[in-house]
């Protein structure tokens, strides 16, 4: 493979013309590298064909581990390594145990979903994203074109297609890696 | 696709470009702040040095430096927990349930206020651990970790065990939430930071930022992640007030032992948390100029809020007296007759002026919409419910079962010395987020600048032509 990257770019202003965009773009056949905007644009990951994220299940499954685990805990703790008598109740009785168990639930599934989330989305603190367009965080919508998956389509084609969609400025963007 | 509202109040006014939001916001970030700023840094590093003061004089003394006896055993400190863990509540309200009833004027306030909830957590959970006196081993006492005594774990029927649990996942999960909210307004300034050729600026806000990209796909993930939050963060909140509340209700003690104290405490918890909320907000958006970004509207619809708890918490005031009355138990009785007639007449009727009453005042909309009258009212409503702790906690104890062991407590240096250790801690960790981080939601504004405000943007950018921004 080619060790150079070469993206064209095209910026938009409005999340409504982009959307537009990104419809025309891929109903010609181009395929999108990615898109980045400046906050959530809803329906995008829907317009760009993107699969359901299933975060949502990650985070039942650890909230699940984590109400095992205070349940198990709890049990064994008070119910079989040192039994003790408070207040005349069972040894494990589990109303008591409900408020804990709630916690832990709470606690591990959040911070096992969002761990979930960064390790998928391979965001870490020493890392530098590629930035297409430092503009992208700010006010600008910037639609990323691969150029090597796209090898049917010329640069003037692509760079045509996004300006007929809309695109403010169309930019081309290369990285070494 | 514009879909101006005819009928609601934009939630942003000024006009506001996409961009502005980024410069309003980023530039306290990027600029030296104001003076104002450094005298109210200095005024809570005072508060805190004195704090740390007698912090380690209470380490160094044991817990008998503070003004407890046998019969109040419990009285500042926990009065200090119970208000500033109330405190934090608002913070996840406005991120957590208002996100899930869609109420998006939440965004411009919400970042604050989650702000706000951590510090005040953590002011809270500081109380009990100096309560134990000897924090070296609170982690043996308050953790089930395996232990020399055999091991003996610790008590899961507790309430104060619950608290343990409530109070760290609580301070957890905000904080987490927290921060994901933050993580695509770093990468907003360190891409300002790239243009502006500042480096390590840059270096710094993308370590904070992990990185962010902004991609479709990575949006996407991260909405899925906030919704759960939020969804989890609910009832999460609720539980956290409800068991603090279980500290008192599940005694035997006339005066605690009563079964409306949950819903009682969340709503207190929540009524103080807002009163907090304006207090920060009506002063941070003084000094920073964000009045486009907290609108009049916003503070109108805050104080709503406290009318609505502030009466519910009332209602809770009048229900233990009828119960204390018609349950025809002497103790329970007495309780209530000491606390409305006793030595700590003065505590509760400042408790029910300062947060049955006043608030009222909240349904003429000239005084809700008014930014002196609501300041003032917020700091009375923080005064009050402070008061009701005290009342809860200090009049159910003082008087016992024993007259011979009847007696008052008295606050020493060091019980209001810890005090001043919270509020020193308080406003210096706010004062530091304002300085470093940005302040308002820049992403989630941004989204709801279009739908929110085009009337706002098509009247005033044709008056002043394209809107500026400085810096390119």
């Amino acid at each position: 493979m080619n060790a150079d990257k070469h993206f064209i770019l095209g910026v938009f202003n409005d999340e409504d013309v982009l959307m537009d965009a990104v419809k025309k773009v891929r109903g010609s056949g181009v395929r999108i590298h990615e898109v980045f905007t400046p906050f959530p644009v809803h329906g995008l990951d829907e317009a760009l064909g993107y699969r359901r994220t299933r975060l949502p299940i990650a985070a039942f499954l650890f909230g699940l581990t984590g109400t095992t685990l205070a349940l198990v805990m709890q049990i064994w703790m008070l119910g079989y390594d040192w039994p003790m008598i408070i207040g005349g109740k069972n040894f494990a009785s589990l109303p008591p145990f409900i408020p804990v168990t709630f916690e832990l639930t709470v606690l591990l599934s959040a911070l096992g979903m969002v761990a979930t989330f960064l390790i998928v989305s391979d965001m870490k603190p020493y890392k530098w994203p590629r930035q297409f367009d430092v503009r992208s965080t700010d006010d600008k919508h910037v639609i990323a074109i691969d150029l090597a998956v796209n090898r049917g389509k010329s640069k003037d084609d692509l760079a045509r297609l996004l300006r007929e969609a809309g695109a403010e400025e169309v930019n081309e963007k290369n990285f070494e890696d | 696709m514009h879909q101006p509202s005819s009928v609601r109040d934009p939630l942003v006014t000024g006009g506001k470009t996409i961009a502005d939001v980024s410069h309003d916001i980023s530039r306290h970030v990027e600029n030296k702040p104001a003076k104002l700023w450094y005298a109210a840094m200095a005024v809570s590093l005072a508060l805190l040095a004195f704090g740390v003061y007698c912090m380690c004089m209470l380490l160094w003394h044991g817990v008998g430096v503070w003004g407890l006896n046998k019969t109040v055993g419990w009285a500042w400190d926990i009065t200090n927990f119970v208000w500033w863990v109330g405190i934090g509540h608002a913070g996840t309200l406005i991120s957590a349930i208002l996100l899930l009833f869609r109420q998006k004027w939440r965004m411009s306030i919400n970042r604050a206020a989650e702000a706000m909830t951590i510090f005040a957590v953590i002011c809270a959970a500081s109380f009990p651990a100096l309560h134990m006196g000897r924090l070296w081993v609170g982690f043996y006492w308050a953790l089930p970790l395996p232990n020399a005594f055999g091991s003996l774990w610790v008590n899961f029927n507790s309430p104060l065990l619950w608290d343990v649990f409530a109070i760290s996942t609580y301070f957890t999960v905000s904080l987490v939430f927290w921060y994901m909210g933050l993580i695509p307004d770093f990468a907003t300034i360190r891409d300002r930071a790239v243009r502006q050729g500042a480096k390590t600026r840059a270096a710094i806000y993308n370590a904070l930022s992990f990185g962010w990209s902004g991609g479709a796909k990575t949006w996407m993930r991260y909405e899925s992640v906030a919704l759960i939050l939020a969804g989890l963060s609910t009832p999460l909140v609720l539980s956290v007030h409800t068991i603090v509340s279980f500290d008192f209700a599940t005694s035997v003690i006339p005066g605690w032992h009563t079964t409306i104290f949950p819903p009682y405490f969340v709503s207190g918890a929540i009524f103080s948390g807002f009163a907090m909320v304006l207090t920060l907000l009506l002063v941070t958006r003084k000094v920073f100029k964000l009045e486009d970004y907290i609108t009049i509207w916003h503070i109108e619809l805050m104080n709503i809020i406290i009318i609505i708890t502030g009466s519910i918490v009332g209602i809770a005031y009048i229900t233990e007296l009828f119960i204390s009355w018609y349950s025809q138990v002497p103790y329970e009785g007495y309780a209530f007759y000491n606390r409305i007639q006793g030595p700590y007449a003065w505590a509760y009727w400042s408790m029910m002026t300062c947060n049955v009453i006043s608030p009222q005042l909240f349904w003429i909309k000239k005084i809700r919409t008014s930014i002196a009258a609501t300041f003032i009212l917020s700091i009375i409503v923080n005064i009050g419910m402070w008061f009701e702790r005290f009342v809860i906690i200090v009049t159910s104890l003082h008087r016992d079962y024993v007259p011979s062991s009847w007696t008052m407590f008295h606050p020493t240096l060091y019980d209001v010395g810890e005090f001043i250790l919270t509020i020193g801690f308080f406003f210096t960790a706010f004062l530091l987020f304002a300085k470093f981080f940005p302040v308002i939601n820049m992403a989630e504004v941004k989204s709801i600048l279009k739908a929110n405000s085009e009337r706002v943007t098509h009247a005033e950018t044709a008056e002043k032509g394209v809107p500026v921004t400085t810096d390119k």
